[in-house]
C-alpha cells in the first residue's frame, strides 16, 4: 500500500466521503419541498408539476411520495455515518470496531479450528500406526493429502520426475512414522553437488553413470563400468561403497531400480554434472499438529498397510488381473 | 367613521411538501366470487407453505433445504449445487408463467397469490374479526385511547405477532429440520442465525402485512414497476364501463335511470371502500390497481340490488370495451398468438424439465487431470493420475466400478471399485497406463464410466484427457 499511497490520500477520500454524504443531504432537504403559487383564495395551488422542465416540455408530475419515504432516506445518511464510525471508510480511519479483513481471516481460521479441531485432535493421542488403521482417519488423511500434498506426489501418491513415490518402500530419510512425520513438520533439504569435476573427464563421468548402473543390474557397458568403479569413491562419502545410500544424509540407494530423475545413463550422467537441488517445504506453520499426525498416518499407511487404494508398480499380476476385467470398446 | 378593511397581504409563493402522509386505509370486507377464490388461494398457499415443512420422506424432512452441506431435499431427490440449472429452470418457468398470466389476465399475482397479498388478507381478516369492520374501525380510531380501544388493539396485535413467528418459525424449519427447530425454540437452544432469521423473516410479516399493505404494492413492489408493459390491448383488466355507468348518481330504486338521464352507477361507493389499495376504480385503470376484482364483487351485489344488469365493474379488455365485442370475440383476443406462444414455450420448457428430472442419475462425477508431467515407465509406457470426485446422491450407500474407454490397451492400476455413503461425496485417484505409442504426442480423449455395480441403469461417462508427453 504506501508504495502507491501517501497519507494524503486518506485525506482526500475523506474529504470526498463527506462531501457526499452532506451532498445527499442537501439534495433531499432541497428536493423535498416545491414551491407554488397562491391562488386568489389564499390557499396554495395545486401542484401539478414538481416544476422541473427538461427539453422544453418534459415535465416532472408531481406525485407525492409517502413521507416515510423521506425519512428513510435520512436514514440512510444516519446508517452512512454511523457506518463510517463503526468500519474501516472514511479516509484511513480504522473505525471503532476495529474491523479488519486479516482480522476476519484470523477470526474464520479460528472458528473453523474450534469447529473441526476435535474431531482431528482426537487421533493426537493415538499412536501413528493406530491411527493408519482407522478408516475416518484414513479418509481424513486422504483428503489432507489431497489438499496439500497431491500437487507434487500425485493424486495417487506416486510422485512424478523430481517428486518422491511415497507407495513403495524405498525412503530417501526412512519411512517410519516418527521420520515421516519429521519430514512432514520441517520438510526436507536434498542437495548433491555438481561432481563432474570431481569425478574428471567427460568420459569419466561416462563410466561412473555406468558403474551405478551395474550397481542395480540394469543395462550397463560393464568395460566402462570397471573403469568407473575407482572414480566411484568420490560418490561413497555420501551413498557409500555400496552405493545403498545414507538415510542421515538423505542420499538416495543406488542399488535399487527407484530414480527420482531417471535411470538412463544421460540421465544419471546430468545428476553427477550438475548436481541436484530437492525442497520439501516444513508444513509446521500451514498444518496444525493434528494435521500432521493425521498426514503422516495416511503417508506410512500407503507403502505398510495396504489400506491404500493404490497399487505399485511391481504389482503386475494385479495389473494383468484388472487391465483382463477392463472392457475396452474396438 | 371609515372602516377600512384588513386584508392580508398575500404571499404570492408558499412551500409545498413533496411527499405526503399516508392515508390510512380500510378496506371494507367483500363476500363473492373474487372474494372465495383469493381464500381459496390463501388456503392453498398457506397448506403449502406451513404444511410441506412438516412432511417426512425416507426418515427425514421432504422437504429441507440443507444450506450447510450444501444439499436440497425435494421427497425423493436430493439436490446438489451441480442440480444449480434446475433452480435457473424453476425461475424461468417462473418468469414465464409471470408473463403468460400478465398477457391474458394482468395482475393476476398480485391479487390472488403473491404472498404481500395472501398475509395482508390474513391480518386484515384479524382486524375485522377483533376491531369490526370498515366503519367500526374507522370509529375506533378516531376515538380516544379507552380501556376497550387499548384491549381490542393488543388482542389485534398480539394474534398478528403469533401468526407471524410462525410463519418465521415455518421458513426457518425449511432450513433446520422443524422438529429439531421445534425442541430448539422450547429448549431455548435456537443458534444465532436460527433466531435472526425467525425474527427477521417474522417482523417482516407482521410489518409488511400489518403494517405497509398497500404501501408495499405502490411503492416497493418492483414487479408493479414493470407489469405494464406486459399489458396490451387484448389484455384481460379490472375495468369500470364508464359508458354505462355515467353519469353516475344516486336515485329511487323504482325511477327509470334511463329516462332520468343517468348512468347504472348509483354512486354507492362500495367500490372504493373495498378496494384494499383505496383507489377509485371509476376514475380509469391505475397502477395501484393490484387486479384482485373485489370491487367487481362489491358493484355486482349492488346492481344486484338495484335489479340491474352485473357487471358494470368487470374483467374485460380494452378491445372489447371500445369496439362492443360479444364475450366470443373477446376471448378470442385473448388466446391472441402473444399467448399461445408463451403457453407454448412454457409448456416445452415444463415437459423438458420433468423428463429429464425423470431421467435424473443419483450420481455425480467430476474429474480432474493431475498437473503433474505424465509418467513413463521403463517400458515407455504413459501414466496419467486423474482425482475421479464421485457423488453418490442417493440416500443409501453405494459401490461403483471405474473403468476407462476410448484408448485401446488402457488399464487402470488401481482397484477400480469405489464405496460411498449415502448422499456423500469421495474422492478418487485413478492412474490409468497406456502401452507406447498407440497415442499421439499431445492430448488425448478418454472417457471414464462409473457404474453402479447394484443399479443397471446409474452410470455416469465423464470426458477426460489423457497427455501424451514428448
Ligand atoms: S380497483 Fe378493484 S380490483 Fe383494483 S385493487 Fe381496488 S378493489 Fe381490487
Ligand atoms: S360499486 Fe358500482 S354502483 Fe357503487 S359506486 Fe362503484 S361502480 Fe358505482
Amino acid at each position: 500500500m504506501a508504495d502507491f499511497f501517501n497519507e494524503w490520500w486518506g485525506i482526500g477520500i475523506a474529504i470526498v466521503v463527506a462531501i457526499s454524504i452532506a451532498a445527499c443531504a442537501l439534495l433531499l432537504w432541497s428536493q423535498s419541498k416545491v414551491r407554488v403559487k397562491i391562488g386568489t383564495d389564499g390557499k396554495p395551488l395545486p401542484a401539478e408539476t414538481t416544476g422541473h422542465v427538461w427539453d422544453g416540455n418534459l415535465m416532472e408530475q408531481n406525485n407525492p411520495l409517502p413521507l416515510w419515504w423521506k425519512w428513510l432516506f435520512y436514514l440512510t445518511i444516519v446508517f452512512a455515518i454511523g457506518y463510517l464510525i463503526v468500519y474501516p471508510g472514511f479516509g484511513a480511519r480504522q473505525g471503532s470496531l476495529g474491523w479488519s479483513q486479516v482480522g476476519e481471516y484470523e477470526k474464520e481460521m479460528k472458528d473453523g479450528e474450534a469447529q473441526y479441531g476435535p474431531v482431528f485432535n482426537k487421533f493426537l493421542a493415538m499412536d501413528i500406526k493406530e491411527v493408519a488403521k482407522d478408516p475416518q482417519a484414513h479418509e481424513i488423511g486422504q483428503r489432507l493429502f489431497l489438499n496439500t500434498c497431491s500437487q507434487c506426489h500425485g493424486s495417487d501418491a506416486q510422485g512424478g520426475k523430481g517428486y518422491p513415490n511415497l507407495t513403495d518402500t524405498d525412503w530417501l530419510y526412512g519411512g517410519d512414522p516418527e521420520t515421516i512425520k519429521t519430514t512432514l513438520n520441517e520438510g526436507r533439504h536434498g542437495q548433491m553437488p555438481p561432481m563432474g569435476a570431481v569425478v574428471g573427464t567427460d568420459d569419466d563421468v561416462r563410466n561412473v553413470a555406468n558403474y551405478v548402473l551395474s550397481l542395480s543390474n540394469s543395462a550397463h557397458d560393464p568395460i566402462k563400468a570397471a573403469i568407473g568403479k575407482p572414480k566411484f569413491a568420490a560418490c561413497a562419502a555420501c551413498h557409500g561403497i555400496d552405493g545403498k545410500g545414507n538415510q542421515v544424509l538423505g542420499a538416495p540407494n543406488l542399488s535399487d531400480k527407484i530414480w527420482l530423475y531417471g535411470g538412463d545413463i544421460n540421465t544419471i550422467m546430468e545428476t553427477i554434472n550438475k548436481g541436484r537441488n530437492n525442497q520439501m517445504p516444513a508444513h509446521k506453520d500451514i498444518l496444525t499438529p493434528a494435521k500432521i499426525h493425521l498426514l503422516a498416518a495416511y503417508v506410512w499407511s500407503l507403502s505398510n498397510n495396504g489400506t491404500a487404494a493404490q497399487v505399485s508398480d511391481t504389482d503386475v499380476p494385479a495389473i494383468k488381473q484388472i487391465s483382463a476385467a477392463t472392457t475396452l470398446d474396438k | 367613521m371609515k372602516h377600512i378593511p384588513i386584508i392580508p397581504v398575500p404571499l404570492d409563493e408558499v412551500d409545498l411538501a413533496l411527499f405526503e402522509e399516508r392515508k390510512k386505509i380500510y378496506p371494507r370486507s367483500q363476500k363473492g366470487w373474487f372474494a372465495s377464490w383469493r381464500w381459496v388461494l390463501v388456503v392453498i398457499t398457506q397448506l403449502m407453505f406451513y404444511g410441506t415443512v412438516w412432511l417426512n420422506w425416507n426418515d427425514r424432512q421432504a422437504v429441507l433445504f440443507d444450506l450447510v452441506t450444501r444439499k436440497f431435499y425435494i421427497f425423493g431427490i436430493v439436490f446438489w449445487p451441480q442440480d444449480f440449472i434446475y433452480l435457473a429452470v424453476l425461475l424461468v418457468i417462473s418468469a414465464l408463467s409471470l408473463f403468460l398470466f400478465t398477457a391474458v389476465a394482468g395482475r393476476l399475482f398480485c391479487g390472488y397469490a403473491c404472498p404481500q397479498t395472501v398475509y395482508t388478507q390474513i391480518f386484515l381478516w384479524v382486524e375485522q374479526r377483533v376491531e369490526g369492520d370498515r366503519n367500526a374501525r374507522i370509529k375506533l380510531d378516531a376515538g380516544p385511547l379507552t380501556a376497550r380501544k387499548f384491549s381490542l388493539k393488543f388482542i389485534k396485535h398480539f394474534i398478528w405477532l403469533a401468526i407471524a413467528l410462525w410463519t418465521g418459525f415455518s421458513f426457518v424449519g425449511y432450513f433446520t429440520p422443524i422438529r429439531q427447530l421445534t425442541l430448539e425454540v422450547a429448549g431455548l437452544t435456537l443458534g444465532p442465525w436460527e433466531t435472526f432469521w425467525l425474527l427477521f423473516y417474522g417482523f417482516a410479516t407482521y410489518g409488511n402485512a400489518g403494517w405497509m399493505r398497500e404501501q408495499v404494492c405502490k411503492y416497493m413492489c418492483p414487479y408493479a414497476r414493470f407489469q405494464s408493459a406486459m399489458f396490451d390491448k387484448d389484455t384481460l383488466i379490472v375495468t369500470y364501463d364508464s359508458e354505462r355507468g355515467e353519469p353516475r348518481g344516486s336515485r329511487n330504486k323504482k325511477v327509470d335511470f334511463k329516462a332520468a338521464g343517468l348512468g347504472a352507477c348509483v354512486d354507492c361507493g362500495i367500490c372504493v371502500q373495498v378496494c384494499p389499495t383505496g383507489i377509485d376504480i371509476r376514475n380509469g385503470l391505475q397502477y395501484e390497481c393490484i387486479a384482485c376484482g373485489l370491487c367487481i364483487d362489491g358493484c355486482d351485489q349492488v346492481m344486484d340490488k338495484m335489479g340491474y344488469e352485473r357487471g358494470l365493474i368487470r374483467y374485460t379488455t380494452e378491445h372489447a370495451l371500445v369496439g362492443k365485442l360479444d364475450k366470443q370475440a373477446m376471448w378470442q383476443r385473448v388466446f391472441r398468438l402473444r399467448t399461445l406462444i408463451y403457453a407454448a414455450i412454457l409448456g416445452l420448457i415444463i415437459l423438458a424439465s420433468a423428463v429429464s428430472l425423470y431421467y435424473h442419475v443419483p450420481l455425480k462425477v467430476d474429474v480432474i487431470r493431475d498437473r503433474g508431467q505424465p509418467r513413463i515407465t521403463e517400458a515407455g509406457e504413459i501414466e496419467n493420475v486423474y482425482r475421479l470426485q464421485v457423488m453418490n446422491t442417493q440416500e443409501s450407500p453405494r459401490r461403483y466400478s471405474v473403468r476407462v474407454l476410448g484408448v485401446p490397451g488402457a488399464v487402470i492400476l488401481n482397484n477400480a471399485d469405489i464405496d460411498v455413503k449415502s448422499a456423500t461425496a469421495r474422492a478418487m485417484p485413478v492412474r490409468v497406463r497406456v502401452p507406447p505409442n498407440v497415442l499421439q504426442i499431445g492430448s488425448n480423449r478418454i472417457r471414464f464410466v462409473i457404474q453402479d455395480l447394484d443399479a443397471e441403469d446409474v452410470s455416469v461417462t465423464e470426458k477426460a484427457v489423457f497427455i501424451v508427453p514428448r
